[in-house]
């Protein structure tokens, strides 16, 4: 069983108190009626699903509730950071040669 | 006596404490602290069971839980079987019963046994080949007859009756394994102060100090040594020792699941005793101190019983006191067997001759058995094994060739080296490296923040061992926050040490060969389908492993798997590394499903959720139905009523009096905050800011895709609070849609959500006399149609508590949900259904709900809706804001396809005969006298009898539905069509005059 580091309770908390979201850093356009279906497909269809690193949004289901994002490789399961919703992808990933 | 093969002056165990036990319904005496396999030695019995394949006769191989052969049924009473349980690690008690298995009609006269006689049609891969034809027999024949006459033991076909318990268990250093190497470096850990559990899967630490007589540490008997120290370890208040406890799976983040065994040893356990306890241990570091198993020889008809790894004989003859023959060869390719040779020699036991492939080994060992005076052979191998039941000699003949000389034996011990256990290392993720000096397979990358000491890291040699081994604890202790070390490094006197040996096929039972040499007894995999496999086109070890069945069996092909590999890389002309091992997977030994699930089991299994109005419905009688975790009252049968005799009943009731139902389990969410009604906005396609405090709306959610996810009547109770209510089934996932776009899409809105369904309790009370029965119990709220119009809400008292009273309908009938407090649910209940007594009210379950509903054509979310359909689709495009500019949803409405012409719409169906009523699930056609397979134009998502229209009534999805009324479609069912009309999808009270009725 992973462990996870939720921003909000600043704690590791076992994998059981959360859920996946799906892929984080996919914005919902403010003005989405007006999307084309091209646009409307990438952003609602299409995910990345990559070997390696992937950014990813989970939520404290059993604990604060929050969504929040996280760094994962998608080989080796092991989480590499952790970080609230909202904030930016980071630019560098610690422990991970770029 | 316990047993004419016991040793008085061998072994650990005190004579005095008998056993009596059972094997076959024959039974025996054995010693406390004997296994199974110890006892059953000590009274000369090595046949044990039949192979899973062949139903060769088989024994004893090995005095550990690498034992492929000595699986037997344990039975403690009709509930209490156990099958496939490895003899050698079944502690003896007073009255164990023990069966032989896979044998018919008794293990020494196997008519299954022709199948070794026909082993050619089940060589390597014979399912896949020799029962492809005709087709249809696989299922019906082959299959069937293939699983009776394989497989091992027979499953118990009662429930458990024993309990399992499970612990969590956190530490900062976990010692896997405890032998030297385990008892070391927890020893190292534990002195340090830091939290220390040390697991051994033995009743007894030690591990290969059992046997090894020659070892000497702090100047004892290794054997005491350890027991010295386990003693040492329990008194200290940081260390956990667990004993009979088999870490049986390495997981992400040092997770390691072990199983500890408390009471299969007890003779009489008590009921307050679990049978097994789970621990799921955190570790912040693992020492994994596993050891090393013993492969035997590779040679023909090496399976009988009486052939076993040499260790094995010696831990049989050093702890438990028992000779595993009383005149035994000795076939070797390494020192260690000399070991065993030379103490059972000089325990009396005659042997015969040792036979050591290697050209010319030295050492002391080999000395000391010459000086013993048995004999010695070099440079040869035993071609064959004699014997059916028992092996009764040895054929020896020079490695290269030559004349053969037969030796008689009752016993052979075998060696072909030691394969260091990394099965948990493996687990853990780490990678494997090949030494090929030693020819073994030893941890090479971590992946986790562990470390291998001692056999199981390749370290050969006592004294290396304890010194690798308490470094390892050291630093596992102060890598995990350890503030002081002050240990005592163990001092070892004296060692014993081997390593090298050989793998794959001894000669004699080479590629020339059609010898059974096995290589996987548990599978009766030999080396003969190994190549069999490559010669085939397998290239890939796992295709190898797969075909052959090679290393898959509860074995795990533990002394197995390098003895492929070297037969596969053989034949491929490649180098082991190149081929590679397969993956090692949890569980290392079989786990039951008894300790996996615990507790979770029967009404623990799931939680049951129940209503406020639940004992009520209940002492009336009423049968339920599970609605995910709830429990509804489906109906209420009065005497001699069957299910539809009760819903007719009460769906007329309804429509001409009143009835009361428990709507308790519907989902209800509290949206409140200065913006709460901008966030309904975005998150229902209906338009909400308009909507006036103290009225109510049916509410669409759409998921982005535009596709139907839940509905539901909101009340808006204030500007800034709204009481949305939800499917039952759908409020956890309403919330979390919820809560994730207010969290991650529209956070700026100050919002507050809360899930309020276990707060309210909900009676709805519906039907022309409801507000009658109401009103005399209500404070504060004008119940008149102008005050309280359908589709308002009031909040109020009712019965002297609070309560939310919504006018609503979801009969057609004029009717209210009264909310109360959950603790007050029954007592509003109650003096609701006083008052509806006085107006001959009844109470109605679910399943009229669904049929009243389907009479006014109202939609149920899940069932006439499946994820695909849209607001348009269901004919609810008047719920859907026209003007607005947003809401989750809106865009993937407008997507090509689902405004595109032909989509299945939501209709009514009416068949031609009013009683006949259709099947939910059934398809519609066009045309019946299509030819098959037809093509299906949509299916019927709901369908009842309708006591209050005198017909059958249906709604269904069907393509283009809205233009097809009057049309004339058909339902084939098995057993005839079935024709039906298009219809409108409300059945009855078309023009909605009763609401207000």
């Amino acid at each position: 069983m992973l462990l996870i580091r939720c921003p909000y309770c600043e704690e590791e908390r076992p994998e059981l108190e959360f859920r996946n979201a799906g892929e984080a850093h996919i914005a919902r356009s403010a003005n989405i009626s007006g999307e084309s279906d091209d646009d409307f497909e990438k952003f609602f269809f299409i995910r990345s699903n990559p070997k390696g690193i992937i950014y990813e949004r989970w939520r404290h289901m059993h604990g604060c509730a929050r969504f929040f994002n996280a760094v994962r490789d998608t080989v080796t399961d092991k989480f590499i950071m952790t970080y609230k919703a909202g904030e930016p992808k980071p630019s560098k990933l610690p422990g991970v040669a770029k | 006596m316990s047993g004419a093969f016991r040793i008085p002056s061998a072994g650990r165990l005190k004579q005095a404490k008998t056993a009596r036990f059972s094997f076959d319904g024959q039974s025996y005496a054995g010693i406390e602290g004997d296994t199974l396999a110890s006892a059953l030695l000590a009274n000369g019995v090595h046949l044990v069971g039949r192979s899973f394949k062949y139903h060769r006769p088989r024994g004893i191989l090995s005095a550990g839980a690498e034992e492929p052969n000595a699986l037997v049924e344990i039975k403690r009473d009709a509930a209490r079987k156990t099958p496939n349980v490895r003899a050698t690690v079944q502690e003896l008690y007073d009255g164990l019963a023990a069966q032989s298995q896979n044998r018919w009609p008794s293990l020494s006269f196997d008519v299954g046994a022709v199948n070794d006689l026909a082993s050619p049609l089940f060589s390597a891969g014979f399912y896949y080949k020799t029962f492809m034809w005709p087709k249809a027999a696989w299922k019906s024949l082959y299959e069937p007859k293939i699983r009776a006459a394989a497989g091992l033991g027979v499953s118990p076909d009662q429930p458990d009756p024993d309990h399992y318990s499970s612990r969590y268990a956190h530490c900062d250093v976990l010692v896997l394994g405890g032998g030297a190497a385990g008892i070391a470096a927890a020893l190292a850990a534990a002195e340090t102060g830091v939290r220390v559990i040390l697991a051994d899967e033995q009743a007894e630490f030690g591990g290969s100090l059992r046997f090894e007589t020659g070892a000497r540490i702090d100047g004892q008997d290794g054997f005491a040594w350890a027991q010295a120290a386990i003693a040492r370890l329990q008194g200290m208040d940081n260390v956990r020792v667990l004993s009979r406890t088999t870490a049986f799976g390495y997981y992400a983040q040092n997770f390691v699941g072990l199983v500890e065994r408390i009471s299969d040893h007890l003779s009489a356990p008590g009921h307050d005793l679990p049978r097994e306890r789970l621990w799921q241990v955190r570790a912040k570091r693992v020492v994994l101190a596993s050891g090393a198993i013993e492969r035997h020889m590779v040679f023909a008809d090496n399976d009988r019983p009486g052939i076993m790894l040499a260790g094995a004989a010696r831990t049989y003859l050093n702890h438990y006191g028992v000779a595993v023959g009383k005149n035994v060869g000795v076939y070797t390719a390494n020192d260690s067997a000399y070991a065993a040779a030379i103490d059972l020699k000089k325990a009396g036991v005659n042997v015969a001759a040792i036979v050591d492939l290697r050209d010319h080994p030295t050492g002391p060992v080999i000395d000391e058995a010459r000086a013993l005076g048995i004999e010695v052979n070099f440079g040869r191998a035993v071609i064959r094994a004699g014997g059916k039941l028992r092996v009764s000699s040895m054929t020896v003949q020079p490695k290269n060739g030559g004349g053969e000389r037969t030796i008689p034996v009752d016993a052979i011990l075998m060696s072909a080296g030691w394969t260091p256990s990394v099965h948990l290392f493996s687990q853990s993720r780490g990678k494997v490296a090949f030494n090929d000096e030693t020819k073994r397979f030893v941890p090479g990358t971590y992946a986790q923040d562990c470390a291998s000491v001692g056999a199981c890291n390749g370290t050969d040699g006592l004294s290396a061992t304890i010194d690798e081994a308490y470094a390892a604890g050291e630093k596992a202790a102060k890598d995990a926050d350890a503030k002081t070390a002050k240990g005592n490094k163990p001092k070892v006197d004296a060692s014993e040490s081997w390593s090298r040996g050989m793998l794959g096929a001894a000669p004699g039972a080479g590629p020339d060969t059609t010898v059974k040499a096995f290589v996987d007894f548990q599978n009766d995999v030999t080396a003969k389908d190994i190549r069999q496999a490559v010669h085939e086109g397998m290239r890939s070890i796992e295709h190898v492993k797969r075909f052959t069945t090679n290393g898959m069996a509860t074995d795990q092909g533990k002394t197995s798997n390098m003895h492929g590999l070297a037969i596969a890389a053989e034949t491929l002309g490649k180098p082991i590394p190149e081929v590679g091992l397969t993956t090692f997977r949890a569980p290392y030994t079989p786990v039951t499903f008894g300790a996996i699930v615990s507790h979770a089991r029967g009404p623990l299994f799931d939680p049951t959720r129940k209503t406020a109005i639940h004992r009520w419905a209940e002492a009336q009688g009423a049968v339920f139905e599970d609605v995910g975790q709830w429990k509804r009252a489906w109906y209420f049968p009065k005497a001699g009523d069957d299910m539809h005799a009760a819903v007719d009943r009460e769906c007329v009731a309804v429509r001409k009096t009143a009835g009361l139902f428990d709507a308790s389990t519907l989902g209800k969410i509290e949206v409140v905050g200065p913006d709460a009604a901008k966030f309904m906005e975005l998150l229902y396609t209906n338009p909400w800011e308009k909507l006036e405090p103290g009225r109510c709306r049916y509410g669409i959610m759409l998921r982005e895709d535009g596709f139907i996810y839940d509905d539901g009547v909101v009340g808006r109770l204030a500007p800034d609070r709204f009481h949305v209510t939800t499917t039952t089934g759908g409020a956890p996932r309403v919330m979390n849609h919820m809560e994730d776009y207010l969290q991650t899409e529209f956070p700026h809105l100050n919002v507050w959500l809360t899930s309020i369904t276990e707060q309210w309790a909900v009676i709805a009370v519906q039907g022309p006399k409801s507000r009658d029965i109401i009103a005399p119990l209500v404070e504060g709220i004008d119940m008149s149609d102008e005050a309280l119009p359908h589709m308002s809400v009031r909040e109020g008292k009712i019965c002297g508590v609070p309560t939310r009273l919504f006018r609503m309908s979801f009969t057609g009938e004029r009717g209210f949900e009264v909310n109360v407090p959950a603790d007050y649910g029954q007592a509003v209940w109650e003096a609701l259904w006083a008052e509806g007594q006085k107006h001959g009210a009844a109470a109605y379950g679910t399943e009229a709900m669904h049929v009243l509903r389907a009479e006014k054509g109202y939609i149920i979310v899940g069932q006439d809706t499946d994820g695909t359909v849209t607001p348009n689709d269901a004919g609810l495009d008047w719920a859907v804001g026209k003007k607005k500019a947003d809401f989750v949803g809106i865009r993937g409405m407008a997507r090509p396809d689902l405004v595109a012409k032909g989509r299945k719409q939501l209709v009514g169906l009416k068949t031609k005969d009013p009683k006949v009523v259709l099947e939910e699930g059934a398809q519609i056609v066009e045309d019946p006298k299509q030819a098959i397979p037809m093509k299906m134009i949509g299916h019927v998502t709901s369908s009842y009898w309708s006591e209050n229209c005198g017909r059958s009534i249906a709604l269904a999805l069907v393509a283009g539905g809205r233009d097809r009324m009057g049309d004339t479609l058909y339902v084939p069912m098995p057993n005839g069509v079935i024709e039906v009309e298009v219809s409108g999808m409300v059945f009855f009270d078309e023009t909605g005059g009763r609401l207000n009725g």
